[in-house]
């Protein structure tokens, strides 16, 4: 089903004339609200004006999240804060998080494109959805919520976390579509079947998983264990949140990003250099209906395809393959986001740990686990004088710390000093047991 | 008061007999020892006859290992021997973080290796008291 179709399947010459034109006058915007895209500019001895085809783009400076920190909190906004009544910040960041904002209109631009989503996947007003992201900072909660709304579909607005209750009430409401983190989903369907509870029988028909990466094989076994359509959803709170793309419900095979409000390139992550579609790359986006937060060709470090072939369900919109890694060492555990350098950060505040550490990252089930070694400082060890809470009341410190600043639930094991890995030049901390 | 070798072990098969061999070919003797463990990890208590060699020994093989301050008490063996030593210390409100006993050859009494949050004041009250304090010297030659 398609919610608008004049834009989802507008014709791409006339699409890419759209684009044009947004995109002109976002950079107009930016040029004219927002000093870092002025400086970033004049630095590139470029001017708004310069952008007389979508191709002149590519000379134009990239935004990193670096820049998007360095502007904290609001100083990338284009609009006064008047004008923004909605804040949300990117999950898992010590102190510099980064913050976005939405006008009224961006919120109902973000409702739409939503609505566009929970259409792909086969929803209208007489569904009902289960939204098990996020509600809060993070953008999963009410991006979904206001889009089951713009739809008219009948929202429960469970948030995560409290499983068993989540499990009654897909039982005693009876929703026909959840969203969640795809883990998650798996997570439900264990506890489920724990509880006695035959998951395969509830009346849910989709579902809308995203925050995270996964794999067929995933969408394999969620679809078995919940007897339901298994469809990925994409985006990031920088450039809106939920509902940068949607995979559709026709076509199963890549995510159809809405391309009259996010304009996608491909880059080699090494040169910055533009890929054709199909092959390889950095996911950047440019937006080009965003009013309070635009962004000119942020890197967003996913790596991915792009597929420009005609989708079975008529959308004219790209579509991008799954996400199959990140060009950077960001970590997605349980669907929060995290540097290793933010653990690093977290743990160099604990006095007797060294600065030496290796990161774990496994899949119990369905549950991602992280377990970080650090190695006992010497001169800590010699004062505890073989007292064992001494040792413990630094790995509960940790561990309260890195759930506290990052968010995340982590299991600290304390390792004799000297004995983990020590690195020259790149240093590898992070094995990923996980099989996506 | 006495020395005691505090190494921290990670609980893999083979550590503790790498620490056995290491001082067996330090020709260091162990008089007594106990293992605190945790999932992970355990530190191991070890009273030896040469304390200083044995840290040092350890410390060239890669352990962790450090001196700590104990003490050791010569405890009747009989009922009420241990009552008798705690209570004096309870009344002073000192606070004993972890302890172990052995046996003496002799058979007759049994000697507790206290670690205590104050040691010195813990040495002071146990004097006192007329309580038996064991040196490290007599001890480390037991």
């Amino acid at each position: 089903m398609i919610h608008n179709p004049e834009f989802e399947m507008l014709p791409r010459p006339e699409l890419e004339a759209l684009q044009l034109k947004r995109l002109q006058q976002v950079a107009q915007k930016v040029y004219n609200n927002v000093p870092f895209y002025k400086d970033s500019f004049d630095k590139a001895g470029l001017k708004p004006q310069d952008l007389r085809s979508l191709a002149d783009l590519a000379k134009f400076p990239f935004t990193n999240k670096q820049d998007l920190r360095d502007n904290y909190p609001f100083k990338l906004f284009a609009e006064p804060m008047s004008a923004v009544v909605r804040l949300h910040a990117s999950s898992g960041t010590t102190g510099r998080a980064t913050v976005v904002g939405y006008t009224k209109r961006d919120i109902e631009t973000w409702s739409e494109l939503m609505a566009r989503c929970f259409a792909a996947a086969g929803l209208t007003n007489k569904d009902m959805i289960h939204n098990a992201y996020g509600y809060g900072l993070f953008t999963g909660g009410l991006g979904a919520h206001y889009g089951a709304e713009k739809l008219g579909a009948s929202v429960i607005p469970m948030s995560g976390g409290n499983t068993k209750r989540q499990i009654m009430l897909l039982q005693d409401f009876a929703p026909t579509a959840i969203c969640c983190t795809p883990s998650y989903a798996l997570n439900l369907a264990e506890q489920g079947r724990e509880m006695g509870v035959d998951m395969r029988a509830l009346k849910l028909r989709v579902g809308i998983l995203g925050a995270e990466p996964w794999s067929e094989e995933m969408r394999g076994e969620i679809e078995d264990a919940l007897n339901i359509d298994a469809l990925n959803i994409y985006g990031l709170s920088e450039i809106m949140g939920p509902g940068v793309s949607m995979e559709c419900l026709e076509g199963k095979n890549g995510l159809h990003i809405f391309e009259d409000s996010f304009l996608v390139e491909t880059i080699d992550p090494k040169t910055g250099e533009v890929l054709k579609p199909g092959e390889e790359g950095e996911l950047v986006f440019s937006t080009l209906t965003k009013e309070a937060f635009p962004l000119i060709r942020y890197r967003t470090r996913d790596i991915c395809r792009l597929n420009l072939d005609p989708c079975v369900c008529g959308r004219t919109h790209v579509r991008m393959g799954r996400v199959m890694g990140r060009s950077d060492d960001m970590l997605i555990i349980r669907g929060v986001n995290v540097f290793p350098s933010q653990i690093e950060a977290v743990m160099m505040n604990v006095s007797g740990v060294e600065p030496h550490y290796q990161l774990i990252v496994d899949r119990e089930g369905s549950l991602d686990t992280l377990e970080v070694q650090v190695e006992v400082n010497d001169a800590l060890f010699a004062k505890s004088g073989g007292e064992i809470k001494v040792l413990q009341g630094i790995e509960k410190k940790l561990k309260k710390d890195l759930k506290d600043y990052l968010g995340i639930s982590a299991q600290v094991k304390m390792v004799a000093p000297k004995t983990l890995q020590r690195f020259e030049g790149k240093a590898n901390r992070v094995t990923d047991k996980r099989k996506i | 008061m006495l020395e005691q070798i505090t190494i921290f072990l990670e609980n893999k098969p083979g550590t503790l007999l790498e620490v056995a061999k290491k001082l067996a070919d330090g020709g260091i003797n162990i008089r007594t020892l106990s293992m605190a463990d945790t999932a992970d990890y355990g530190v191991l208590r070890l009273i030896v006859d040469d304390a200083a060699k044995a840290a040092e020994v350890l410390k060239n093989n890669g352990f962790t290992a450090n001196r700590a301050t104990v003490i050791a008490v010569e405890v009747p063996d009989s009922s009420g021997g241990m009552a008798q030593i705690l209570l004096p210390l309870q009344e002073a409100g000192i606070n004993i973080e972890y302890l172990y006993a052995f046996v003496e050859k002799s058979g007759h009494n049994a000697v507790i290796i206290f670690r205590f949050d104050d040691p010195p004041k813990a040495y002071k009250v146990l004097q006192e008291n007329g309580i038996t304090v064991v040196e490290g010297e007599k001890l480390y030659k037991l």
